[in-house]
């Protein structure tokens, strides 16, 4: 498998990174690289086989079910690029 | 004087604290002045000497009265991948500039509950993306060591090469780094200092800028074993901010350091000779095998078979990790933003101007291999060779107690060598191996290059038997008798 650099302005896009044209083709090359790298695990058998996602042998924690922590808009707010009173500010969203 | 306590390593600077030989703020006042003449090195991206002699005073006023903690007045320099509250926090990213955490991460804060001094944060590749410390917003860091006869600048390794470098040129009498795929154990192996990565869910990664959530960990990097024994028995243990950290208890693991591996059995995995490996090193990792059975241990081949999968598998479950942990980087609560015309052009150009081309790489492929259509042909399979990988050494460990193979695949290398990301990555073809199946390893070094370069050694064992890696290490430190240090050639 391989991208082109529609596909690539397309991840982009995804990812919510802008990307200048220019630099699609280069960046598909790069990618194409490590795709190529990766495509070495289709040779192994790996039918049956349960997928590894935590290396941790247990189930998740369970706490009771209180309020620990919160009310503390100061610190939440604290490194905010902009605020206004208690809140983070966005551009206009809705007309 | 001052110069001289800069060469001190935890356990004998400790000494000298409890002897009164010299105060926590002469110990600190001397760091502070080698990292001013070593700013070339770049090893730091911010500098906290007001701080550091605070807490210094305060650790003298402990010390004399009786209650000093275990790293008590002992100068510590930390990897700015740790959150530290009020100090600023930077990932080594332009996306989290003037980042200044409210709370701290908890495995610095048990450095301070046991005394520690912080005397800055060091550089490091960008969110802990790379090999070689050039993917850092702040500058590459450069290695205190160089090749003999040359002056030419080499890489420190990655992503902990600020710490590797500091710990190397005397600049901190011990550093804090974190290990993804091989990001503690490389940079060690590069500037002849030891670092190990102790077993997954042993450290708190509560507060540690995340990249690949279920790969890294972190671990101590030093100027011995033994301080690295000291140091991780600070860093370690359960917390209950962080789901995966495990509620074991931590071990005295300096007492555990006998260098005594009677009894012991070293594996040899046999897949670790890949095509191409440097004479070098396989003449150093013999040398490592012999002295390890000079120390007691039986040496016994095993196999991975799966180990040649490893990198792959790396590249593409950790970039699906990053994708999805650097989306919070948004422009909205924190760090950079750069305007757009709504809110989504805000982001997309808040993230294309905050994250360097190595992140953004990763995140581009991250978000491929997790998008519609390619998730299970990538993400999945990939999963499930983790999981050969992980049985693989599963299997091993039911016939020996450590694994020893070499470090990294070269010694230091000059900046700008490896541009093609795919060369770049196999320097770690060695150390990811163990995060993916979340096992502790450490490097240690065990001699010079014929360049004059060091190079290390590499110890992987069991989960939650760090102790038992330790003193491998501690025995192959004990036969290498590795003592060179770079020729002090950035003081001018």
């Amino acid at each position: 498998m391989s991208v082109d650099p529609a596909t690539v302005k397309k991840i982009a896009r995804l990812a919510r990174i802008r990307v200048d044209e220019a630099e699609l083709p280069a960046l598909a090359d790069e990618v194409n690289g490590i795709l190529h790298f990766v495509e070495q695990l289709q040779a192994v058998d790996v039918a049956g086989v349960e997928p590894l996602a935590s290396v941790v042998h247990r189930s998740l924690p369970l706490r009771d079910d209180v309020i620990t922590d919160g009310g503390d808009a100061e610190r939440v707010l604290a490194n905010a690029p902009n605020r206004i009173d208690s809140f983070f500010t966005v551009p206009k969203v809705v007309e | 004087m001052a110069s001289d306590l800069t060469k001190l390593g935890i356990a004998e600077a400790r000494a000298g604290l409890a002897a009164r030989e010299f105060s926590a703020v002469e110990l600190t006042t001397a760091f502070i002045g080698a990292i001013e003449a070593a700013r070339g090195l770049n090893a730091y991206i911010t500098e906290t000497p007001d701080l550091a002699l605070e807490q210094a005073a305060r650790s003298d006023a402990r010390i004399a009265a009786g209650t000093a903690g275990p790293l008590e007045g002992l100068p510590i320099g930390v990897k700015d991948l740790f959150c530290t509250k009020g100090v600023l926090t930077t990932a080594a990213s332009h996306i989290l500039d003037g980042f200044t955490p409210t709370y701290e991460s908890t495995v610095t804060a048990n450095l301070w509950r046991d005394g520690a001094v912080l005397l800055g944060k060091l550089n490091m590749d960008e969110f802990a993306m790379g090999g070689s410390n050039e993917n850092s917003y702040y500058g590459p860091v450069v290695n205190p060591w160089r090749r003999d006869g040359d002056s030419a600048a080499l890489v420190p390794g990655g992503s902990s090469g600020g710490s590797a470098a500091a710990v190397a040129a005397d600049l901190c009498v011990a550093a804090t780094g974190t290990d993804t795929g091989g990001s503690i154990r490389q940079p060690a192996s590069f500037t002849g200092t030891v670092g190990i990565k102790p077993t997954y869910g042993r450290c708190s990664r509560f507060g540690i800028v995340a990249f690949a959530s279920s790969l890294e960990q972190a671990g101590p990097m030093t100027k011995s074993v033994r301080d690295a024994a000291i140091l991780l028995g600070s860093m370690a243990g359960h917390d209950p901010h962080d789901s995966t950290s495990v509620p074991l208890p931590v071990p005295d693991y300096a007492a555990a350091l006998t260098g005594d591996l009677r009894g012991r059995k070293i594996g040899i995995p046999k897949e670790y000779r890949i095509d191409g490996l440097s004479p070098e090193i396989a003449a150093w990792w013999e040398r490592g095998t012999a002295w390890a059975r000079d120390a007691g241990a039986e040496i016994v081949e095993i196999s991975l078979p799966h180990a040649q999968y490893a990198l792959p598998a790396y590249y593409i479950v950790a970039p699906a990790e990053a994708s999805s942990n650097l989306a919070r980087y948004d422009g909205v609560r924190f760090g950079l933003r750069v305007p757009g015309k709504d809110l989504t052009e805000m982001y997309e150009n808040t993230r294309g101007e905050g994250f360097g081309k190595e992140v953004r790489r990763r995140i581009l492929i991250g978000t491929y291999v997790l998008s519609a259509g390619y998730y299970d042909a990538y993400y999945t399979r990939a999963q499930k060779l983790r999981r050969l990988i992980a049985g693989d050494f599963e299997r091993a460990f039911e016939t020996v107690d450590a694994v020893l193979a070499p470090t990294a695949p070269s010694a230091a290398y000059a900046g700008g060598e490896k541009a093609d990301p795919i060369a770049m990555y196999l320097g770690d073809v060695f150390t990811v191996t163990a995060n993916l199946a979340g096992l502790p390893a450490m490097s240690v070094p065990a001699g010079l290059s014929s360049e004059g370069l060091p190079l290390g050694l590499q110890v992987i064992g069991r989960p939650f038997d760090e102790a038992g890696v330790l003193n491998v290490g501690y025995a192959l430190e004990r036969a290498a008798g590795f003592s060179a240090k770079p020729a002090a050639w950035w003081r001018g």
